[in-house]
């Protein structure tokens, strides 16, 4: 391992996981940390229990800002374990000079996001640092939910499971990489930056069969299901013509050389469900605003275990890895 | 770092020598410094390579060569199809035999 | 009865009657499209069984290698057709003793390193750029040379060097920017040119390779010519290879399709008996090429003695430098008691060399996938997302 921290280690792929395991896991090891899930479940798993930091740079850009971003960023993550998002608390690191109307305006992202949840924020810390300690502002949440469904977990994908993601993909990474580009660009891209939890609901009311879920957070979609694939010890085959993708993220993804499901997400979550409702599921998810493209994705299979297999609509396949090196910097 | 991409010219600054150019819906500037002048029009299709318009795209050898595809698609179905008319006809060959082998056997009988 | 690959005019004059327009989603979909794809393997599959012998196709532009990774293109072959992958890859080729100048500048309290995105994490004496950047360095990774001005407009005290990349494909890039230091006379901007030629290598790895035939297997038959070098310099660059070493060239797009329409042409030339050169990109690829773009380059740049590749060592004539008249913006120049000197060894382990002569595959190399791999690539190949051993690495055994 480095003797520095690269930028690298942030990436939510490979290095990333290696300064988790090698550094944090190793030191602070315990079963329910090395379950490695999207919230802590604990308390006899009836909570979930989850943390998240916000860096993002720029703070506003198209869809939402780090306030709407941090409160969708620990809901969705209780979401994802099947839990109702109830109580958060809110720390923020702030520059000194930072406009007093900036942070108005992002504490107000946040008010209207908890209300989408149905969450409070109970209790919080407020620091100020000296000018270039931070960039502008960092926040954190953690969160507590009540869990509606137990079980729901990312080390129990079988064979009887379909993949499903609920919308089309990338438009985080590739909106905030438009932002910062800024002057050069200019495009109708919009983060998916949105509170998952009404969609959870939905999909738990009508009793649909979930095995797990997980949003597509940094290093997007395939490090999700490369994280499924090692964790269950299986294999995931996925038909690349079926993974949704809109024009304007492909434009940046040729544009930049970047892979679509390598891109961040805010609002995208994948879902392993059971053969049986995985078409009830789709239709659900499709009568939400933005995923009018929610789809099926792929299968569980055993041919490769712990990999991921993409295949093409012309009779190749190759693996799809975990992404690697410093794809966007500072995305959330 | 071979990322060239074809784009679509849809504003022209002559005097600073940049073209604004569309690619799926993302715009962006790149310089015309390696293009001649008369060169470019609004509309053209371009390859555009780290900022800049490498070339123009010439349409009629594009649209030939889409035309060929299409041609080599038309005449492998073709060929798919003689060969799934024969394999038929030939299945159906060995059918009738068999059939007529087994009476001309019971005639025998 | 075969069809004819050109079509006669009067397809031409059909296809403006039926009024099909060019899309720009044409320009992608269109030569990713999987019947086409599919088609063409069934056309290569039946003329290769015609083929006296197996023939060997090297690419030998990073991006194909890319695109032949990336769309499992190996699988849809006959056994008796083989890619060899060439040293296409700007980044790999580069040589530690170079890439160590490009950390030592950068390092320099009054500099400010400006490079290409793909330098990021090419490994030097010391580390890359990337831990150079960790240690404090001002390290700016750029989408177009011409950032190099806004940069040098905000940080009127800071010298920017601009550590200038590529192929032909983006040479002409780097004197468009020189030429616009000049005119805009910006004082603050300076030069450290490592821009290699093609027509040198393949010339190389032919000669090279040909001593060596006895003992390996692989040869080279012919070359898939590359994309965006040839849009540039047209494909007159080419000629030579046909004619002077009876090796086919089809200078070849980098979609899926253009591939395959591609080695498709070289089979055809094989079971015909033929040996030229052709080009398949006709969108954009002519004999000439670019002549402003090349005219621009012969304008400050002159081909240096000696360029060293990584794997490959000196080959003479294959890179470029500032014409002595431009020396002021020289950064090898002006900085020439702070860079190192000396030749850097590869690691002993490492068999890029073999791999870029196409001598040997990645899966190979005793350190491929475990010591060496893209988060700590010890070689060349390993190094960029182009290089042959990051796109097995990538692309996985499956292909």
């Amino acid at each position: 391992m480095n003797k520095t921290i690269t930028l690298a280690c942030g990436n939510g792929g490979e290095e990333n996981n290696e300064l988790i395991r090698d550094v944090f896991y190793k030191a602070f090891k315990n079963d329910i940390l090395d379950k490695s899930e999207d919230a802590a479940i604990i308390h006899n798993g009836e909570l979930a229990f989850s943390t998240d930091s916000f860096t993002v740079s720029p703070l506003f850009f198209a869809g939402a800002d780090i306030g709407k971003l941090a409160v969708c960023g620990t809901c969705n993550d209780l979401a994802m374990m099947g839990a109702k998002p109830k109580y958060l608390t809110c720390s923020v690191i702030i520059e000194e000079g930072f406009q007093m109307r900036d942070l108005e305006r992002i504490v107000r992202s946040m008010k209207k996001e908890l209300e989408i949840n149905g969450a409070i924020v109970v209790s919080g810390d407020t620091k100020v640092v000296p000018r270039g300690s931070v960039d502008k502002i960092f926040i954190n949440t953690t969160g507590i939910g009540e869990v509606l469904k137990k079980g729901i977990s990312s080390n129990n994908i079988t064979k009887d499971d379909t993949i499903i993601v609920n919308r089309d993909i990338g438009c985080h990474g590739a909106a905030i990489f438009v932002a910062r580009e800024g002057i050069e660009m200019s495009s109708s891209l919009q983060s998916d930056c949105e509170s998952l939890y009404p969609q959870v609901k939905a999909l738990l009311d009508a009793d649909i069969k979930i095995t797990a879920m997980r949003d597509a957070t940094r290093g997007g979609v395939s490090a999700v299901l490369n994280e499924w694939s090692r964790q269950s010890n299986i294999c995931i085959e996925v038909q690349e013509e079926s993974i949704p993708v809109s024009d304007e993220v492909k434009g940046i993804c040729e544009m930049l050389g970047f892979e679509a499901t390598a891109l961040a997400n805010e609002g995208t979550f994948v879902l392993a469900v059971n053969h049986d409702d995985a078409e009830r599921a789709v239709e659900i998810l499709k009568t939400f605003e933005n995923c009018s493209k929610a789809a099926v994705i792929g299968k569980v299979t055993d041919t490769h275990l712990k990999k991921v297999v993409l295949k093409s609509s012309w009779g190749t396949s190759r693996f799809l890895d975990t992404p690697s090196g410093e794809l966007l910097p500072r995305i959330c | 770092m071979c990322l060239s991409i074809p784009s679509k010219v849809v504003k022209i600054d002559k005097e600073n020598e940049i073209a604004t150019v569309d690619t799926m819906g993302v715009q962006r500037d790149a310089s015309l410094s390696l293009m001649s002048e008369e060169n470019i029009n609004i509309g053209d299709y371009v390859l555009l390579h780290i900022g800049f318009v490498m070339n123009k795209i010439d349409e009629t050898e594009a649209l030939e060569s889409l035309a060929l595809y299409k041609e080599i698609i038309e005449a492998m179905n073709e060929e798919d199809r003689r060969l799934a008319i024969l394999e038929a006809e030939k299945v159906n060959g060995e059918a009738r035999e068999a059939a007529l082998g087994h009476e001309c056997s019971n005639q025998g009988d | 009865m075969a069809k004819p690959e050109r079509l006669p005019w009067g397809m031409s004059v059909q296809t403006k009657e039926t009024k099909m327009e060019l899309e720009l989603k044409n320009l992608y979909d269109d030569f990713r499209d999987a019947d086409t794809i599919k088609a063409y393997a069934k056309i290569i599959k039946k003329d290769a069984k015609k083929l006296e012998n197996p023939i060997n196709i090297m690419e030998v532009c990073g991006g194909h290698t890319h695109t032949i990774m990336k769309y499992g293109l190996p699988q849809l072959l006959p056994s008796n057709i083989k890619f060899i992958h060439g040293p296409g890859c700007p980044v790999c080729i580069m040589p530690k003793e170079r890439i160590d100048h490009a950390y030592v500048l950068s390092m320099l309290q009054d500099v400010i390193l400006v490079t290409l995105g793909d330098m990021i994490k090419v490994p030097g004496s010391n580390g890359s750029l990337q831990d150079a950047r960790s240690k404090g360095a001002d390290v700016r990774f750029v989408y177009s040379p011409l950032e190099c001005l806004k940069i040098a407009k905000e940080n009127p005290t800071k010298k920017i060097i601009f550590f200038a990349i590529g192929f032909e494909t983006t040479t002409p890039m780097t004197a468009a920017l020189l030429d616009a230091v000049i005119k805009q006379n910006i004082k603050n901007i300076f030069f450290h040119i490592n821009h290699v030629t093609v027509p040198e290598v393949m010339r190389e790895l032919i000669d090279s390779r040909d001593i060596h035939v006895d003992s390996y297997n692989n040869k080279i038959d012919a070359f898939l010519g590359p994309s965006h070098v040839s849009v540039i310099s047209g494909s007159k660059i080419y000629e030579e290879f046909p004619r002077d070493y009876k090796r086919p060239v089809v200078v070849s797009g980098f979609e899926p399709v253009d591939v395959m329409q591609a080695i498709s042409m070289i089979v055809k030339q094989f079971i015909e008996g033929r040996c030229s050169l052709e080009v398949e990109y006709k969108r954009l690829v002519t004999y000439d090429g670019n002549v402003k773009a090349q005219e621009l380059v012969n304008k400050y740049f002159e081909k240096t003695d000696l360029f060293k590749w990584r794997g490959l060592g000196n080959i003479p004539k294959s890179g470029l430098k500032l014409k002595p008249e431009f020396k002021e913006y020289d950064a090898e120049i002006i900085y020439k008691d702070v860079l190192p000197l000396g030749e850097i060894e590869d690691h002993k382990l490492c068999i890029c060399g073999d791999i870029l002569r196409g001598m040997a595959s990645p899966p190979e190399c005793t350190i491929f996938g475990t010591a060496c791999k893209p988060t700590s690539p010890i070689g060349s190949c390993m190094v960029s997302s182009e290089g042959a051993c990051a796109a097995y690495y990538k692309y996985g055994n499956l292909v």
